[in-house]
């Protein structure tokens, strides 16, 4: 139906990073988990347990909007595209999630031993992995498709491993997984920075504080350098329109420099007051300072992504936070070395404060990845205007669009109100009943 | 190929109504059968460490779509637009009132979220029932092969066609009453005193009513739905009579663990009987013209193969893996 389109974009947007959200955390936290139960400090592993399991459980009820949206509101393309996404998504379900259920149960549910605490944490942790390698691998057949004919009028698999271990999918997995550490880390060094002005629970404070700058600064780094970078270099081979509307460039060229502020003008095809580092762009998506960097003007309009604006601003906004996280976290860790960390409060309320970071790079990373691939859903096979359901009316989808705002919005208050009650009671304390 | 595909779709769905049914009907029942704070934490920590385990069926229902009848799943989602999503919800609604309700003493916060995950549940049951319905009863399909139909029409399974009508209802009403019961048999086994004895009224009351609800299902569908006669249908219909009745002599003897397993067995084996009487067929559409067929629906013979050896591993991974689960939680239930 016509109109409906839109609402079916801004509908699965809007409940993608939504569920966004949860899973970040949830694959930044369970290997830490498993760490600390390593170390048999079991009382920070369990107090972080907890915290979790309510993440968890919040992931859960948004992922399965998303998992429905692809019969619903997309029914193109999984009629299109279910012989080859199909099997990626339903081994996220049979894999992943079956597993995740079931370990959790056993950690809440019984009164495991140290050992089988630490069974399940890793059973945990391969689950949650595992699931956002299935989907990832899905979303990087969308980006970049590989192991498939066309048959007819759908696509038929060839090769399942090459959509499993296609090179945009590894890519993929290691910046996400990198980028969900980053999360975890701003996460725990929050709380500990909590803890420590409040003067509470003063050795899972240092503890927190000591494992959040750490794991903080090393994995800031490796979400610019190499994994970033990596990503950039994939678009800029295989999507090249989306790279020059990502840096804001119309003209070719090459010595193509990486812009650092300015505003998209696409009326007027140029870039308003940019600040430029001249052939830098150049370098970094292809080697050499001479690299030919073609601009937007060198494609056809209809292969435009189709909102420049945007991407340019996600995607500045994702590198840029990147850069204020790795400077944030060096200087934590100079303050640590120097043993003033625990004294210096103006850092404290600062990484306090600052855990919304990553969430807010993370949702700009995945504007950045889908905008880009615009206007096609799989990129050079299918476009996005025929994967839509057509059966389905603009207002059923403005209707549900509607709803889940009303819903999220009451979901996102209950989770603030559950985690900070978890966080306020701190490690130690026993759960309620 | 084809034909391992259908019969995993079906599994899938079996799995789900037995395991999601429990914790399903668990929900509908427990204002009625549960009366104090203590009883209703019996109800709830009886399905606790289940309920999240056992929706992830639903998962794989529409995973094996995906994989083997993604046309299937194309239509009958985009079609039934609505009802999925309030099935969305009301899931949502299900997970959080669970996860709130032990946040606060609070008498009035208590009876609240009880009340919601009730209204969830029967929600849900109510339109996975009418879905099941719709999918039997066919879609008016367009050329292109997707359904477009009003929430209903007049009311009557022939054209013009509604999502709902007596007969979609009615096996939603079915639904019901069978999940209600089967509940009721799992948490008599799991509870004891009031609790149990409320349960053991409530499967015995139900069972004349599943029994008559479920006669009239078969005798509508055989017209509504076109069923086929085929020995394997007959052999199923048969084995759940069976059950059935074999689940009604072991609740009079409040044998409440073989009572459920044979509830169990019932309701596995209406699914494997009504898709059994409906194969090939795996798109119905209402004047039978332009059903699609579970060869023409299907994926590609590669994506069918390569698929049924992750699929039927991961089947058998997830029965091994919630084996050991059961076992460890029961033990050390307090
Ligand atoms: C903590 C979060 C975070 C941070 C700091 C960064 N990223 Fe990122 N980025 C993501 C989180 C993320 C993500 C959410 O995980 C995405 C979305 C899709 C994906 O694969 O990862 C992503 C996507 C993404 C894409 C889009 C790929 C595509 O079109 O499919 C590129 C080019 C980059 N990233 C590059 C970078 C660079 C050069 C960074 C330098 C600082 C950077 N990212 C920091
Ligand atoms: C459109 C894409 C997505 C779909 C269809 C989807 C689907 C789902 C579903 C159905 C669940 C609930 C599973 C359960 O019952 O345990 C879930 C949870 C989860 N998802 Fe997603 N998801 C999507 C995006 C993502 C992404 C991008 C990631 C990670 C990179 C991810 C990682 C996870 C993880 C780790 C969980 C476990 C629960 C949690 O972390 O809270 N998902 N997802
Ligand atoms: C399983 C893999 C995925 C597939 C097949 C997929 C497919 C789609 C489709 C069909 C759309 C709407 C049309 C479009 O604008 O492209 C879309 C948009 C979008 N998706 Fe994904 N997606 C996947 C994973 C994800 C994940 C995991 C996230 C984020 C957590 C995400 C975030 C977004 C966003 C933000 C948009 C809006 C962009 C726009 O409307 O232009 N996607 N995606």
């Amino acid at each position: 139906m016509d109109g409906a389109l839109l609402w079916h974009r801004l509908q699965f947007a809007f409940t993608a990073l939504f569920h966004y959200i949860f899973p970040q955390l949830t694959m930044g936290l369970a290997p830490v988990i498993v760490w600390l139960r390593l170390r048999r400090e079991e009382r920070l592993a369990d107090f972080l347990t907890r915290v979790f399991a309510i993440n968890f459980a919040f992931g859960v009820v948004t992922g399965f909007p998303m998992e429905f949206q692809f019969g619903t509101n997309w029914a193109g393309l999984a009629r299109y595209a279910g012989d080859v996404i199909g099997q990626t998504l339903a081994m996220e379900g049979i894999f992943a999630f079956f597993l995740e259920s079931i370990f959790l149960g056993v950690l809440l549910w019984s009164k495991p031993t140290p050992r089988q605490k630490l069974g399940a944490s890793i059973a945990l942790w391969v689950g949650s992995w595992l699931s956002a390698y299935f989907i990832l691998a899905t979303h990087a057949f969308t980006e970049h498709p590989r192991g498939y004919v066309h048959a007819g009028d759908k696509l038929a698999l060839v090769d399942l491993s090459e959509v499993l271990f296609n090179r945009w999918a590894l890519t993929e997995v290691a910046h996400t997984l990198v980028a969900a550490l980053v999360t975890a880390s701003f996460v725990l060094a929050a709380m500990g920075a909590f803890y420590t002005l409040s003067k509470r629970h003063a050795p899972e404070a240092r503890r927190l504080l000591g494992l959040g700058t750490a794991l903080g600064l090393a994995t800031s780094l490796a979400v610019a350098f190499p994994t970033g970078d990596q990503q950039a270099k994939l678009v800029a081979r295989h999507q090249e329109p989306a790279l020059a509307a990502m840096e804001g460039r119309f003209e070719s060229g090459a010595m193509a420099g990486i812009t650092l502020i300015g505003q998209p003008n696409v009326p007027e095809q140029r870039l308003d007051n940019p600040i430029r580092v001249p052939g830098a762009l150049s370098f970094l998506a292809y080697g050499t300072f001479h690299g030919d960097v073609r601009g937007l003007n060198a494609f056809p309009r209809d292969e435009w992504p189709q909102n420049i604006e945007l991407l340019y601003y996600a995607f500045h906004l994702m590198a840029g936070i990147g850069t204020l996280m790795i400077g944030l976290m060096a200087l934590a860790m100079l303050q640590r070395f120097r043993k003033r960390l625990e004294a210096t409060r103006p850092l404290l309320w600062t990484l306090m404060l600052a855990f919304p970071l990553p969430y807010i790079a993370n949702a700009a990373g995945w504007l950045t990845a889908e905008l880009g691939r615009q206007p096609w859903v799989i990129y050079g096979v299918l476009r996005t205007r025929d994967a839509a359901s057509t059966n389905v009316h603009s207002g059923d989808v403005l209707f549900t669009l509607i709803g889940f705002c009303g819903l999220y919005l009451m979901l996102g208050l209950f989770f603030v109100f559950l985690i900070g009650r978890e966080i306020m009671r701190g490690p130690g304390e026993a759960a309620h009943g | 190929m084809v034909e391992v595909w259908y019969a995993l779709v079906a599994f899938a769905i079996a799995a789900y109504v037995v395991l999601d049914g429990y914790d399903l009907g668990a929900g509908m029942l427990h204002l009625f059968v549960a009366k104090t704070d203590d009883e209703r934490r019996a109800v709830l920590g009886a399905i606790g460490p289940y309920w999240d385990g056992n929706e992830v069926w639903l998962l794989a229902i529409a995973g094996a779509l995906f994989v083997a009848f993604p046309a299937v799943l194309a239509a009958a989602f985009s079609g039934m637009y609505l009802a999925m999503f309030m099935v969305l919800w009301a899931l949502a609604f299900r997970g959080i009132s669970i996860e709130l309700r032990g946040q606060s003493k609070n008498e009035l916060w208590r009876a609240f979220w009880d009340f919601v995950f009730a209204v969830a549940s029967v929600v849900l049951v109510l339109l996975l029932g009418v879905a099941l319905g719709n999918v039997l009863r066919g879609f008016p399909l367009d050329p292109k092969g997707m359904v477009v139909m009003p929430l209903f029409a007049d009311f009557t399974p022939s054209p013009p066609t509604g999502l709902l009508d007596w007969y979609t209802v009615g096996i939603a009403a079915f639904a019901m009453v069978a999940l209600a019961r089967h509940a009721a048999l799992f948490v008599a086994w799991k509870s004891s005193g009031d609790l149990q004895t409320r349960c053991a009224t409530t499967a015995r009351r139900a069972m004349p009513v599943v029994l008559a609800l479920w006669l009239a299902a078969w005798a509508t569908s055989l017209s509504v739905a076109h069923l086929r006669f085929r020995p394997l249908a007959i052999v199923f219909t048969l084995a759940a009579a069976g059950a059935l009745g074999a689940s009604f002599v072991l609740a009079r003897r409040a044998r409440w663990r073989a009572a459920f397993v044979a509830s169990s067995a019932f309701l596995a084996s209406v699914v494997f009987g009504v898709a059994s009487a409906t194969f090939p067929t795996v798109l119905r559409s209402i004047d039978d013209k332009s059903s699609l067929d579970a060869t023409a629906a299907a994926s590609s013979p590669h994506a069918l193969a390569i698929g049924s050896l992750w699929y039927g591993f991961g089947i058998l991974a997830v029965v091994v893996a919630f084996a050991r689960q059961f076992r460890q939680v029961e033990r050390d239930r307090p």
